[in-house]
């Protein structure tokens, strides 16, 4: 058995960027099939345009358009792409700088073998059938020889925006990771896989918690001693959700509570069922509600919810500090 | 060795709104810093260090946006820091920055929190559920309204005090040019609203904001030609965990113990007497209470019966909040820097429609996390003579 | 300027770290090792400051947790920077400077094995022009390495010999998750991964974390015999476009050099140089010389803990001061893509 429990995360999200003027015209450039640089103030041509001067620190203001040929001052073959790169197959990013540009931007190249990339070598873009105003809109290519290839505009011709602006831009960005739970946690949810709720009690304050902790945040050493708590227990305080929200797993509306376990010394947080939500109140008695024996895994789930004991609500004194 | 005497001699912010579509990160930084380097009256260039201050990466859906930013910022060729200590942040960032001339390391540095919370979604990027553990969570109303009841029901307030703050703070944005929510709003109003998170209603609640706030922080030498230096006093931090046993998570001990360490190094020894005007982080209209009990300004149980009184509005014994605070304009990262911000104008003269009358020394303060890390700091109109 | 010193350092490197990405149990035994080094207990410490990601974590606020291994009841005086370590030992040092507190432990840490790092870090670049493309940060280096080598500036041998002698080193180094020299002519015969670059080029993907204290004057000298004194310390930032900036040279390394009062007559160097070239770099931006050993350690090729890899340069090289085997010792740190932010901090030892 491993140390630990460990889980799949996927944390995905498609972002809403405005990008501002100076991006906007980059971007709307390459959505009608130019490249749009600026000139900086110590006379560099610089693609994408930087949002700012440099040096002087103003708002580029300076734009120029640029051939979409180019020449490669750097690459590298890229044998084991990853998710979301331009080719789900080997390929080269490059630094490319492009006919009347002075410094080279990154991208791309799509040719078949590491063989086929050089320093020097001439390239030019090749664009996307739809195009959205993205830095996706095209990948380079090694340069067709001369009277084939796709010729927009030449080199340094000031430009005019005669086409809508591109605003924004949505960006799906989306990562997978492997969460693991700390070790004593892990004990803690392999003890629900058991049906039992399995707290530590802290060397030093003599606390314990559920669930156990790495370190005892009041001192900074891990809880040891297991002690097996009730499934009964006291709702300290608790909030009623009626928001919905993206990624939300639960329907609203419903009451999320703070649970002192009989034998425990912190709350825990769940749902609270069985009760009209208007009756809820600090001080009732309450005991977890299982859900069936073949549906447990290592996860507090195996809790469906907890529902009223019928007993005497607790009297404030026994949770006051607990609040 | 003492702190070398420090000063904001610049402020500035943007016009924070739902989504700002106007502009990039960059523009939004920079709209905050030109202000604040025009206020100054200094350029980027003079600049010695720059410090920038952001709640989680997530909400950009950048990982150190500092690092895209630095040529944008003017930082490339300078020394830049990027602070991240949850809500607090934005304080956090101020007192660092402070510190780079506190400890005599720079003279003239510029500091700048942001956030672009319509990039994405802050209740998302706050509530991605954790494998095994119950996913009841719902951001931070849901995180805090629980907090909220106890406090109700420690302290025995009236259930309109929430809607007596958020009300007052509403209306004071009516006074700055540069909050989000602009609107005039009655108690009514307010407790007619939905509840999102009960005990916490939509109109008590803050909004999410694009936006960002500057300031420029200089040595004695600089600030003397500054018409209007805004001393710092005192500045503190502290952190306690998020959750332990019996922890107090209505009055923490925290917050209390940087307040009493804030006023001891401002010589302050009547907090309600020796302030002038408070700009304290209430995302939550009930937090105003809890953190007046919990900075000192009233006995436990008792900051309610201040809200109550009218002694926080405008006028008021202690005002608090006067540009609208934090549940008029909740651009999340920036948001305990605008608190800080606003303090140094008060002391400034410089409020604008929001200000107070004679300010000498105001609070700026800012929490975050689950109500854990505390920063604040005290600004006066003079030079401190300790 | 208050006389600030390196007084304790622990670490923990490791591939696949099973724990959880907040790192708090591998934190408790660090801490333990700072109290045994420096005979204090956390009641001594003044100020705690780290570095972390939530983006190596996949999670928001995922640094608050971390401090329960401190046990912060009651509350301490402590902040967090979203860097390496080694800036936020930076900050500790301010806090030295300013008079407010004494001591300070720094810590950093990271699971950088929780998500597929290089990918994640391309998050790290432009989110308009860059991101989208996903470049990855081998990539990125690979991109560096090549401008280095058709400048004529470098070439894959002399990386092969950077590589060499890390892994030789690191062979004494108990934390190296990889380690073991081996020729130029076998390392130069093993296949390109991203052309010019080979695996063995670039750091290995490594869990981690590691502490540090400092104190001030007299607390230092009570705790050690000879203190790593901090001579200079002091940081920088370029640029990160790849297209404006001089990718074969680190201006920001050479001025924060400058501005820590030089490398010169330094024993020894910790270089964080995730990439072989880049300690090629980094060595001319320092002005180092053939009199300075670089990397004893093996470096940042042994093991690189994201967000822990540039403080464990600074503990490194104060190491070497307290044992004697310097007087004189540099700890780099570098944050962002292609070496954009670099740290430099020199230390010495005084008799």
């Amino acid at each position: 058995m491993s140390r630990t429990l460990s889980a799949p995360v996927t944390v995905s999200f498609d972002y809403t960027r405005s990008v501002g003027p100076v991006i906007g015209r980059f971007l709307a450039g390459l959505r009608d099939g130019t490249f749009v640089g600026a000139r900086t103030s110590d006379g560099r041509v610089v693609i994408p345009p930087p949002e700012f001067d440099p040096a002087t620190h103003a708002a580029t203001t300076d734009f120029v358009t640029l051939a979409p040929t180019g020449t490669v001052t750097s690459w590298t073959w890229v044998s084991e792409p990853v998710a979301g790169q331009p080719f789900d197959r080997p390929f080269a990013f490059a630094l490319v700088t492009l006919d009347g540009a002075t410094a080279p931007m990154l991208h791309a190249v799509d040719v078949a073998s590491p063989e086929e990339m050089s320093t020097g070598m001439r390239v030019s873009a090749r664009w996307a059938a739809e195009r959205t105003g993205a830095v996706t809109d095209f990948v380079f290519e090694p340069e067709v020889p001369t009277g084939t290839s796709q010729v927009v505009e030449p080199a340094e011709t000031p430009t005019e925006p005669v086409t809508e602006p591109v605003t924004g831009i949505v960006t799906p960005t989306s990562l997978d990771y492997t969460y693991a739970a700390s070790p004593e946690e892990s004990a803690f949810f392999r003890g629900l896989a058991e049906g039992r709720i399995l707290g530590q009690r802290c060397p030093a304050c003599r606390k314990v918690y559920v669930p156990p902790r790495p370190a005892c945040p009041t001192d900074g050493v891990p809880t040891e001693e297991e002690v097996e708590l009730s499934d009964t227990g006291t709702v300290t305080t608790f909030c009623i959700v009626n928001v919905p929200f993206l990624g939300q797993k639960i329907k609203p509306p419903y009451v999320s509570a703070y649970v002192l376990l009989d034998g425990a010394d912190i709350a825990i947080q769940h749902l609270i069922l069985e009760i009209p939500v208007e009756e809820i109140r600090m001080g009732l008695r309450v005991r977890a509600v299982w859900k069936p024996r073949e549906e447990w895994g290592t996860t507090i789930e195996n809790i469906s919810h907890f529902a009223p004991t019928g007993e005497p609500d607790a009297e404030y004194a026994t949770y006051q500090h607990h609040l | 060795m003492g702190k070398m005497p420090a000063a904001v001699i610049g402020v500035g912010q943007t016009h924070h709104r739902a989504k700002r579509e106007d502009v990039s990160m960059a523009g939004l930084c920079r709209e905050a810093m030109d202000r604040a380097l025009a206020d100054a009256g200094m350029t980027l260039d003079e600049v010695d260090a720059i410090v920038v201050g952001k709640a989680p990466d997530l909400f950009e859906g950048v990982m150190m946006p500092e690092l895209y930013l630095a040529e944008a910022l003017g930082a490339a060729g300078k020394p830049l820091l990027r602070v991240h200590t949850a809500g607090s942040v934005g304080g956090s960032t101020a007192i660092v920055a402070a510190s780079l001339v506190q400890a005599g390391v720079h003279e003239k540095v510029l500091t700048v929190a942001f956030e672009k919370q319509s990039e994405s979604n802050a209740m998302w990027a706050l509530s991605v559920p954790v494998p095994f553990v119950m996913p009841v969570h719902a951001g931070a109303g849901g995180y805090f309204a629980p907090h909220v009841r106890s406090y109700i029901r420690r302290s025995g307030a009236p259930t309109h005090i929430g809607a007596i703050v958020a009300a007052k703070d509403r209306t004071n944005a009516l006074r700055n040019p540069y909050a989000h929510l602009r609107e005039e709003k009655t108690v009514e109003q307010v407790l007619a609203s939905q509840m999102l998170w009960d005990p916490i209603r939509y109109e008590e609640t803050c909004p999410s904001s694009d936006g960002a706030c500057a300031l420029v922080i200089v040595a004695e030498d600089v600030a003397k030609a500054s018409p209007n230096p805004a001393w710092i006093h005192g500045t503190v931090m502290r952190s306690e965990p998020t959750t332990a046993a019996e922890r107090d998570q209505v009055n923490p001990q925290a917050g209390r113990d940087a307040a009493a360490a804030l006023w001891k190094q401002a010589g302050i020894t009547s907090p309600i007497d020796e302030i002038d005007a408070a700009e304290i982080y209430v995302p939550f209209s009930w937090f105003e209470p809890m953190w007046l009990e919990n900075l000192g300004f009233a006995a436990e149980g008792e900051g309610w019966k201040l809200t109550e009184a009218g002694e926080t509005a405008l006028g008021g014994r202690i005002p608090v909040n006067c540009s609208g605070g934090v549940l008029s304009s909740n651009p999340i990262g920036a948001s305990g820097m605008l608190r800080f911000g606003e303090a140094a104008l008060q002391v400034r003269g410089a409020a604008g429609e929001h200000q107070v009358d004679g300010v000498r020394r105001a609070l700026g303060h800012a929490y975050g996390g689950g109500s854990q890390f505390f920063s604040m700091w005290v600004v006066g109109a003079e030079k401190p003579t300790n | 300027m208050r006389d600030v010193a390196v007084v304790g350092f622990a670490q923990r490197q490791m591939q696949d770290y099973d724990g959880s990405p907040q790192c708090a149990e591998l934190l408790v035994p660090l801490f333990a090792e700072c109290y045994e080094q420096t005979g204090w207990s956390r009641k001594d410490i003044g100020f705690w400051c780290s570095g972390s990601s939530d983006y190596l974590a996949g999670r928001s606020f995922s640094f608050v947790s971390a401090i329960d291994a401190i046990g912060v009841l009651p509350p301490v005086n402590e902040s967090h920077v979203e860097m390496d370590a080694a800036w936020a030992l930076y900050e500790a040092w301010l806090k030295i400077q300013t008079g407010e507190v004494d001591t300070a432990l720094v810590f950093g840490f990271g699971k950088s094995s929780a998500g597929v790092l290089r990918r994640t870090l391309a998050l790290q670049l432009d989110p308009y022009t860059m991101t989208p493309l996903w470049p990855d940060t081998v990539s990125i280096a690979a991109l560096q390495a090549r401008l280095g080598i058709d400048a004529g500036l470098w070439d894959e041998a002399a990386m092969a010999e950077v590589v060499d002698r890390s892994l030789t080193d690191a062979e004494k180094n108990e934390y190296a998750v990889r380690s073991g020299g081996s020729s130029v002519e076998d390392l130069l015969a093993r296949p390109m991964y991203a052309d010019p670059l080979r695996k063995h080029d670039a750091a290995p993907v490594t869990d981690g974390a590691a502490a540090i204290v400092l104190a001030a004057g007299d607390r230092a000298r009570d705790v050690r015999d000879r203190p790593a004194w901090i001579a200079g310390l002091a940081h920088n930032a370029d640029g990160l476009h790849l297209g404006t900036r001089d990718l074969t040279r680190s201006g920001s390394a050479e001025r924060a050099a400058a501005a820590a009062g030089g490398a010169a007559g330094v024993d020894v160097a910790e270089l964080h140089a995730p990439f072989s070239h880049q300690e090629l770099i980094l060595r001319t931006a320092l002005g180092l010389g053939d009199e300075t050993r670089v990397n004893p350690s093996g470096g940042a090729l042994a093991g690189n803990p994201m967000f822990t890899g540039g403080a464990i340069r600074i503990g490194e090289a104060a190491r070497r001061i307290w044992d004697g085997t310097a007087d004189r010792a540099l700890g780099h740190a570098t944050s962002g893509p292609a070496l954009q932010q670099n740290l430099v901090c020199v230390m010495e030892g005084r008799n």
